[in-house]
């Protein structure tokens, strides 16, 4: 291993400039002659928008032009695409209304885009904002999976009967049937996915910039893949050809899935920049974030398992309602279906499954991929369920899941839900959280926890998800309208330094460092002589940008790709210069050599001889190193893990705290350990900010409770214990780094080792149920219930 | 609107100003002064990636006037350390680099200067004492694990 290659944990190439305040993030651009731009926004979740008045806003001072939906209408504007084909269990195609990016006629969310004021400083773009008068005919609402699905039920799109964007199935529903029908035991449970609001801490932000000169448009935008922007945008909403369209994605603080998504302002702020001839910006409030950034999760499922006597699981049997809110957004179809029913095999080799899901339109904003977008959903049933068929049936908790494991040898495993799982070893990663918990301390631990008048619980789940996306192949059949694929160019320049332009994006994930070391490992070089260039189209390579824990095992495995290419044009340079055969030439440590013997030359100096061809073999090869790759997945990759919590719960408050939380996870290949545990990190705090603080509430009118940071509650530093994480690593069996992905393990595991460690600390007092997020107030009130005492109830009447 | 004089101290040189009176600390840095480390992340005074160094305190410069920074010294994160070539970082920034205490770095400029608030009042905090500052700090992407150790070790204690 180099000093700066795969497996070291070097110190971050990007920090510096982050440190120094010299990030340059979106709204830290600033372009000559810019206008600002403020939406607004409906106030009210569903209406009728009967009149716009914007006269009193244009002339307000400063303003520039106020637009409509009307207005974009006019100038034939496409809705916002989706990007993924999902078909209900009739063969018909999911419902996919028009989704304009200013909304002509009826608001459906608050928040939803009604005009745009546009003026020559902020301020004055926000004060005319509140004079522009719309009459809205406030329609009636609905705001839950719940509401969507009563019969009766007001519609959302008056063409979406039964408000069903799809009814989608996965499985064979017939052999699970009949699972069910020779079961021992049968295990049922209401699980409930509570809705999220991502909020990457830069809120988005985007400037239209037309250059009338060139006709050249640019889009500066805080965006995981701008490519994917500049395709969507550019084809579909706005009619711009690629060549004539640059998307910039500058430094992105930070995205969660929130910031994959073609979002309308995006759209808005170029067109109107065309349409003025002038820069437009417009940058979100928080508040604007909450209402308008798409949400995460909001499930609503009811699963059963089926057992033998040993407690064998024999099939799974799940029906799910998914809320996709007003609109179907970018993946919206994509994450209840193919990325959700596919992982319900989970860790085990329960052998018949089915899986329905009803995607439903609410008056809500659309909820689409937020960290680990739909797999977070089934490991958190699977897990849920299986402790409880534990408790059911008297076995214990591990013992039941190391029984179901599939088991080491049986892999490449085919679950019945379309996966086929490459490799892992899921008692290793069990045995190793086992002991980095010290689970078997655990009963001394809640004696002394009693001693102090608290309840203690731990907790445990396993999981696999599905990242790396994705084989085209496999994605097109699945209704993707996109090839999921990546670039890479590798530029070695004349004095043997290397610049990577990437199609993946980092947001935080720390690409520049990451992929800096796989080329120092594979070209023997030190990283300071690596740049990594990413989200710019004008110089980036059209690639699929980053979501779905894919940078590493897709655009790393292209960057690979591409040096593999340098390496074997290198190799015929060398044989030039050295008077041998390729075929004798050997390439390790940044030297090409004639095997078994001492003649070398090394890489900086065949990198000068492919750009000063003087002594070259001009006649058989172009000058020049420089090589272009797109790699495309030969199957998803499959983390897999256990994760471990340990929690105190006060009975006379409710209050949980998390003492203890173990991750044992399996990446594969691991490139830099300190990035991976950081990953890992920020992954389990948002996965037990879901399972303790975080959810997304909309009273019955459709209003936003908790549309801001007095009321949506961040996890704080406080809330945390110390992580204690570790790996067990099985490469990826298909991509040249054995990579298998790491960004997303944390928020998909450890959710429901938070509530069944919750759980397992109130049962012993009666409580037999809880539901994300396990707050204070729904502990307190739990233990009320369960002791008898009416004062929760009372409270809550 | 009429304007107010301002004359501070901001990343150790005299600054002179005419600011509205509603204007924010922080658009006055941003806008009127071009410091785009100070960043803006929510609209509550709640998540701290706006955080600067005034009269030695730390404070959220998105819940200040700009005038009531008259006669301060200010320092942002790009007064921290000089920014030249070979520059060296503030050991809060190297700390912060050396445990991995960023990711997509939004919220680093105020982690940054808040704690270096912190261990200036409570030189060697302990882990609970770096916890429960920031708690008007709000980091999404590195669960604060590393972002603790980072502050610690900065402070010239802890790990």
């Amino acid at each position: 291993m180099s000093a700066t290659g795969i497996g070291a944990s070097v110190k971050r190439v990007e920090d510096h400039r982050f440190l120094i305040g010299r990030g340059r993030y979106t709204d830290d651009i600033n372009r000559p002659g810019q206008l600002f731009a403020v939406i607004v926004r409906s106030p009210v979740a569903h209406a009728r928008i009967a009149a716009i008045d914007a006269g009193e806003a244009l002339a307000a001072p400063g303003v520039v032009a106020v637009y409509t939906g009307a207005d974009m209408a006019a100038d034939e504007v496409g809705g916002l695409p989706c990007s993924w084909l999902v078909y209900s269990k009739d063969g018909s195609e999911m419902k996919e209304p028009v989704h304009p990016p200013l909304v002509p006629d009826r608001a459906r969310h608050v928040g939803d885009q009604v005009a745009v004021v546009i003026a020559e400083t902020r301020a004055q773009a926000k004060a005319a904002a509140g004079l522009v008068d719309v009459d809205y005919q406030e329609l009636p609402v609905l705001v839950t999976c719940g509401d969507a699905i009563t019969d009766g039920a007001p519609l959302v799109w008056d063409d979406v009967p039964g408000n069903t964007c799809f009814d989608w199935e996965i499985g064979d529903k017939a052999a699970t049937d009949a699972a069910f029908a020779r079961a021992d035991h049968v295990v049922r449970l209401d699980v409930v996915n509570n809705r999220l609001i991502p909020n990457a801490m830069e809120p988005r932000c985007a400037i239209g910039d037309y250059d009338p000169g060139s006709d050249l448009t640019t889009l500066y935008t805080t965006s995981q893949n701008p490519h994917v922007i500049r395709l969507l945008m550019g084809n579909f909403v706005l009619g711009i050809p690629e060549s004539k369209l640059r998307v910039v994605a500058p430094d992105v603080g930070g995205g969660f899935g929130s910031k994959i998504f073609h979002y309308a302002e995006e759209a808005i702020v170029t067109w109107a920049s065309r349409k003025l001839g002038r820069p437009v910006k417009w940058t979100a409030e928080r508040s604007e974030s909450f209402m308008s950034d798409a949400h995460g999760r909001d499930h609503v499922s009811h699963a059963e398992l089926a057992l033998d006597k040993e407690g064998t699981f024999l099939g799974l049997r799940v029906s799910t309602v998914a809320n996709v809110g007003a609109y179907l957004s970018t993946f919206g179809a994509a994450v209840p279906t193919y990325l959700y029913g596919t992982l319900l095999s989970g860790c085990y080799r329960t052998p018949a499954i089915y899986c329905e899901v009803r995607a439903v339109f609410t008056n809500t904003v659309p909820v689409d991929a937020y960290r680990g977008a739909g797999r977070p959903e089934a490991a958190y049933l699977i897990e849920r369920i299986v402790d409880e068929a534990a408790r059911e049936l008297g076995i214990d908790r591990v013992e039941l899941r190391r029984r179901n494991f599939i088991p080491v040898d049986a892999f490449p495993y085919q679950t019945p839900v379309a996966l086929e799982y490459d490799t892992g070893n899921y008692d290793a990663t069990l045995d190793r959280a086992l002991e980095a918990s010290d689970w078997q301390g655990f009963a001394v631990r809640r004696q002394q926890a009693v001693g102090r008048g608290m309840l203690r619980g731990i907790g445990i789940s396993t999981y696999v998800e599905a990242c790396g996306l994705a084989p085209s192949n496999v994605a097109g059949q699945l209704g993707a309208r996109a090839g999921l694929y990546e670039s890479a160019i590798v530029r070695v320049h004349p004095t043997g330094s290397v610049t990577v332009f990437t199609g993946s994006h980092s947001h935080g994930q720390g690409h520049e460092t990451t992929f800096a070391q796989i080329v120092s490992d594979r070209l023997g070089i030190d990283i300071e002589q690596v740049e990594v260039v990413h989200g710019d189209t004008e110089k980036i390579p059209f690639g699929m940008g980053t979501y779905g824990s894919r940078s590493l095992a897709v655009g790393g495995s292209a960057v690979v790709k591409a040096l593999d290419k340098i390496v074997e044009k290198g190799r015929k340079i060398a044989a030039h210069t050295l008077e041998a055969s390729a075929e004798d030439i050997e390439f390790a440590d940044g030297e090409f050599r004639v095997a078994g013997t001492d003649r070398a030359t090394a890489f900086a100096d065949v990198a000068f001889s492919a750009y000063v061809p003087h002594d070259y073999p001009l006649e058989e090869l172009e000058p020049g190193l420089e090589a272009s790759a797109f790699y495309d997945p030969k199957n998803f990759t499959f983390p897999a893990g256990c994760h471990v919590c340990e929690v105190e719960i006060d009975p006379e408050t409710g209050v949980v705290r998390v003492v203890a939380v173990t991750a044992s996870d399996d990446v594969g290949i691991v490139i830099n350990p300190m990035i991976v545990d950081g990953q890992i990190h920020g992954g389990l705090a948002q996965g037990i900010g879901q399972a303790l603080y975080e959810s997304c509430v909309y009273d019955e009118s459709g209003q936003l409770l908790t549309g801001s940071y007095l009321n949506y509650c961040m996890p704080r530093a406080a809330d945390f214990p110390f992580f204690n994480v570790g790996n067990h690593v099985t490469p990826c069996t298909h991509n040249p780094l054995g990579a298998k992905g790491v960004g997303e393990v944390g928020s998909i595991g450890v959710p429901p080792a938070v509530i069944n460690a919750v759980l397992d600390a109130l049962v012993p007092v009666g409580v037999t149920g809880i539901e994300m997020p396990a707050t204070s107030e729904k502990v307190w009130r739990a233990i009320c219930d369960a002791k008898g005492d009416a004062k929760g109830r009372a409270v809550a009447s | 609107m009429p304007t107010i004089a301002l004359t501070l101290t901001l990343n150790g040189k005299q600054v002179s100003a005419e600011v509205e009176p509603n204007t924010l600390l922080v658009d006055f840095l941003r806008e009127g002064r071009g410091l785009t480390g100070t960043h803006v992340g929510c609209d509550t005074s709640q998540c701290g990636a706006c955080v600067v160094l005034a009269g030695g305190r730390s404070v959220k410069s998105c819940t200040m006037f700009a005038f009531e920074t008259e006669g301060l010294e200010v320092v942002t994160i790009e007064g921290l350390a000089p920014a030249v070539v070979g520059g060296e970082l503030h050991p809060m920034q190297a700390a912060f680099r050396e445990h991995h205490g960023l990711q997509c770095g939004f919220c680093t400029p105020g982690m940054v200067l808040s704690a270096v608030d912190l261990v200036r009042r409570h030189p060697n905090p302990d882990e609970a004492q770096v916890r429960h500052w920031l708690e008007g700090n709000i980091c999404r992407c590195t669960g604060y694990h590393n972002i603790v150790k980072a502050v610690q070790a900065g402070g010239g204690g802890g790990s």
